[in-house]
């Protein structure tokens, strides 16, 4: 069996001394954590290490020896061999490196053999960079090892004590001020943010605002579910208890950086609106942009009663049509000059309401281009249900005409035999609808093309970045030496960091695949754009 | 005493892929338990990519010879630099390495021809074997290295194959010398 031994890159150049680690169990591999140099009292490395796996509950012991003779210290051979009657072990490593050299020697020594020296099959294996910790099999836990050694790591060889030790961090001690300032800070904040969303989710579910009309006016709008999405998010992130597993974890820091990166994005946008009156000359264009906007439809509605394209439409339908799509226009654009004064003070407000986030004030503005072209909306959901009333009749007729049925029961199409009289009418108007088809067809047309354009106008997307797995390199292979290897860092690609740790996106466009959308276009069935993809928990 | 078997075999033989273009593998031994395979795939022919420049900028110029307008030919030489950008880094693969480190893992990795390169390690405690696999594409059949993996709570079933030197494609001659190889480690671990 081959035993392997993971060895941090940093003690590489560390002086003589004595290794501790932890024997892996099962898998016949240690893992080092820190060499402690001399001179130490062997009392005192006992009870410090005592102390150790008593602060961290890792099983730490004294795994072997190791040796990097510089000059004037030879014969330091047997003094390392006496050691280990010192420290009773099982198995005691001896690594030994010369100066110039790469590669390590390595010899073990076994309790009941009491001293003679086993030749066994040797890996070793340096590590380097910051891991996370999982669970089960044997590469996570030599990172979980690392990881939950971290009062070993509060020592070093600078420090004024009895036991002088290097490891991964004697080089500098990782973390920042911020963080540790940020830390304490954390508890009493996340108790304030609870206590102020649970006042405003009581709010939003009292009797008042949960009146029909009301529940489906906000959840078309995409604001209120922005909103809703807000509070689940800050709910997630400021509850008092700690993360049971990583991915809550990283979950949850997702959550955070988003947050503060869209408050800022937002709190920018706010400072440049807000200059120069930036929001009085947006009012004062607004008005007169929809006011143009009725005007082109105008125009492209005269042109449907004409003769558009050179298509020959059926008079009288399109005049219907026609004149009641222009006196729609007419009271839109009545209401909206009703509105202009009071657009400025409202813009100003809504501007304002940016400093939740660069997304709130992106959804206010899409909700309020949704508002500004509803009369859009309104054109193409008549014109979507003429024609889908249209297309149904025609089908149905047509099967009459054929001599067949749809047989609700079975749900297909069966024969049928009808009376003369019921053919006669069938006939007729399956002529009339026929016939009226390509006028209603244009109409549907045009207005669904309108439409299509104005959904695909809003969209947002998000993305991070992490780290994957591990990679090995061979790093040196001189003859008497065991294998050596040099285990690096894999770092994720953005396509796998998006599917496993993906919250929520914000898409517009429609739910379904391409191929179901021409489908519900031909047949005249409304779209709509208002899907959210759900949150995808792993 | 040494029983190392630390033999260093750099064996450099030529073998052909599915379409019949020359690849070439090499296979170092490291140690008994730790071996590499390469699979190096032809280089981009410098015959192959003045044929495509050429046939580019030659209809370029035919549309500027009719259209007098110098943006076809700027969008042309734009086109050929990005092309070939992105084909170099993302889509030419030249050479693929399996590094198989008995009772640690297999570690396979493509380096296109940019220097990019793409690694996966898989632990083996997640590895069940190493087999030989047959693919039935149309008329012919195609033969490719994989590695079975287990599935978590079954210890008998397959979870996931991942198929390996996916676009060198070597020929079954040279697929037998690398099963051989890795079956001999497996073995041992």
């Amino acid at each position: 069996m081959v035993l392997k031994i993971f060895f941090p890159q940093c003690c590489n150049k560390a002086d003589s001394g004595l290794l501790v680690g932890r024997w892996i169990p099962g898998q016949n591999s240690a893992v080092v954590l820190a060499v402690i140099h001399y001179p130490f009292i062997p009392g005192q490395v006992k009870q410090y290490i005592h102390q150790m796996r008593g602060q961290s509950g890792v099983d730490l012991t004294v795994l072997g020896s190791w040796s990097m003779p510089k000059e004037g210290q030879e014969g330091m051979e047997s003094f390392l061999r006496d050691l280990s009657t010192i420290f009773p072990q099982g198995q005691w490593l001896q690594l030994s490196r010369e100066m110039g050299k790469i590669g390590f020697r390595c010899h073990i020594l076994t309790r009941d053999q009491n001293g003679k020296l086993v030749q066994q099959e040797k890996e070793l294996k340096e590590e380097n960079g910051v891991p996370d910790p999982q669970t089960e099999s044997q590469l996570p836990q030599v990172f979980g090892t690392v990881c939950q050694s971290e009062p070993l790591f509060f020592l070093d060889k600078y420090d004024d004590s009895p036991v002088k030790l290097t490891h991964w961090q004697s080089e500098g001690r990782e973390g920042s001020i911020i963080v540790e300032l940020m830390k304490q800070a954390s508890t009493p904040v996340c108790l304030l943010t609870t206590w102020i969303l649970t006042l405003w989710t009581s709010l939003c579910s009292s009797r008042i605002l949960n009146v029909r009309p009301m529940r489906f006016i906000s959840s078309k709008l995409s604001t209120c579910v922005q909103l809703s999405y807000r509070t689940e998010h800050l709910q997630t992130v400021s509850s008092p208890t700690r993360a049971s597993t990583h991915t809550h974890f990283m979950r949850k820091a997702n959550i955070f950086v988003s947050f503060f990166v869209d408050v800022s994005l937002g709190l920018l946008l706010i400072s440049w609106l807000y200059r120069e009156n930036r929001i009085g000359k947006l009012a004062n264009t607004l008005v007169p942009a929809a006011d143009h906007v009725a005007k082109e439809l105008e125009e492209l509605l005269q042109w449907l009663m004409g003769a558009p394209a050179g298509l020959k439409m059926n008079r009288a339908l399109d005049q219907v049509l026609g004149r009641f799509f222009l006196y729609h226009i007419h009271l839109w654009i009545s209401y909206i000059h009703l509105m202009s004064p009071f657009i400025e003070m409202i813009l100003w407000y809504v501007g304002l309401s940016a400093c939740l986030g660069l997304t709130f004030a992106l959804s206010l503005l899409s909700d309020i281009t949704a508002l500004l072209t509803f009369h859009i909306y309104c054109f193409y959901v008549y014109g979507a249900r003429l024609y889908c009333l249209k297309v149904y009749g025609l089908s149905s007729l047509w099967r009459l005409f054929r001599g067949k049925k749809w047989n609700v029961l079975r749900q297909r199409v069966d024969s049928c035999s009808y009376d003369l009289d019921q053919l006669f009418i069938g006939t007729l108007l399956f002529t009339i609808l026929l016939f009226l088809l390509p006028t209603t067809a244009l109409y549907y047309l045009v207005f669904t093309m309108l439409r299509l354009v104005v959904v695909m106008f809003p969209g947002i997307f998000r993305s991070y970045r992490l780290a994957e797995g591990v990679k090995f390199r061979v790093l040196c292979e001189e003859p008497g030496t065991p294998l050596h290897l040099m285990m690096d860092i894999n770092p994720l690609k953005v396509s796998s960091v998006i599917q496993t740790y993906r919250t929520t996106t914000y898409s517009c466009y429609p739910k379904d695949s391409w191929l179901a959308l021409c489908k519900k276009l031909f047949l005249g069935e409304l779209i709509y754009p208002w899907r959210h993809k759900t949150t995808k928990i792993d | 005493m040494q029983n190392g078997n630390q033999q260093f075999i750099m064996e450099d033989e030529t073998y052909t892929d599915i379409d019949g273009k020359a690849i070439s593998l090499e296979c170092q031994s490291h140690s008994g338990f730790c071996r590499e395979f390469t699979v190096s795939s032809a280089k981009v022919s410098i015959g192959r990519v003045m044929v495509y420049t050429s046939a580019v900028w030659l209809s370029a110029y035919t549309i500027f010879f009719f259209t007098e307008n110098t943006a076809v030919l700027s969008s042309a030489i734009i086109i050929t630099l990005v092309g070939m950008m992105v084909h170099i880094h993302f889509v030419k693969v030249d050479h693929e390495t399996l590094l198989i480190i008995g009772s640690l893992g297999v570690q396979v990795s493509s380096s296109y021809a940019s220097g990019r390169e793409s690694t996966d390690f898989i632990e083996m405690g997640k590895i069940k074997d190493i087999v030989i696999n047959e693919a039935i594409h149309m008329q012919t059949v195609v033969y490719y290295l994989c590695i079975l993996l287990k599935d978590p709570t079954d210890s008998d079933a397959v979870s996931c194959v991942v198929p390996l030197f996916q676009s060198s494609k070597p020929r079954l001659s040279c697929l037998v010398k690398v099963y051989k190889s890795c079956q001999d480690i497996l073995a041992k671990c």
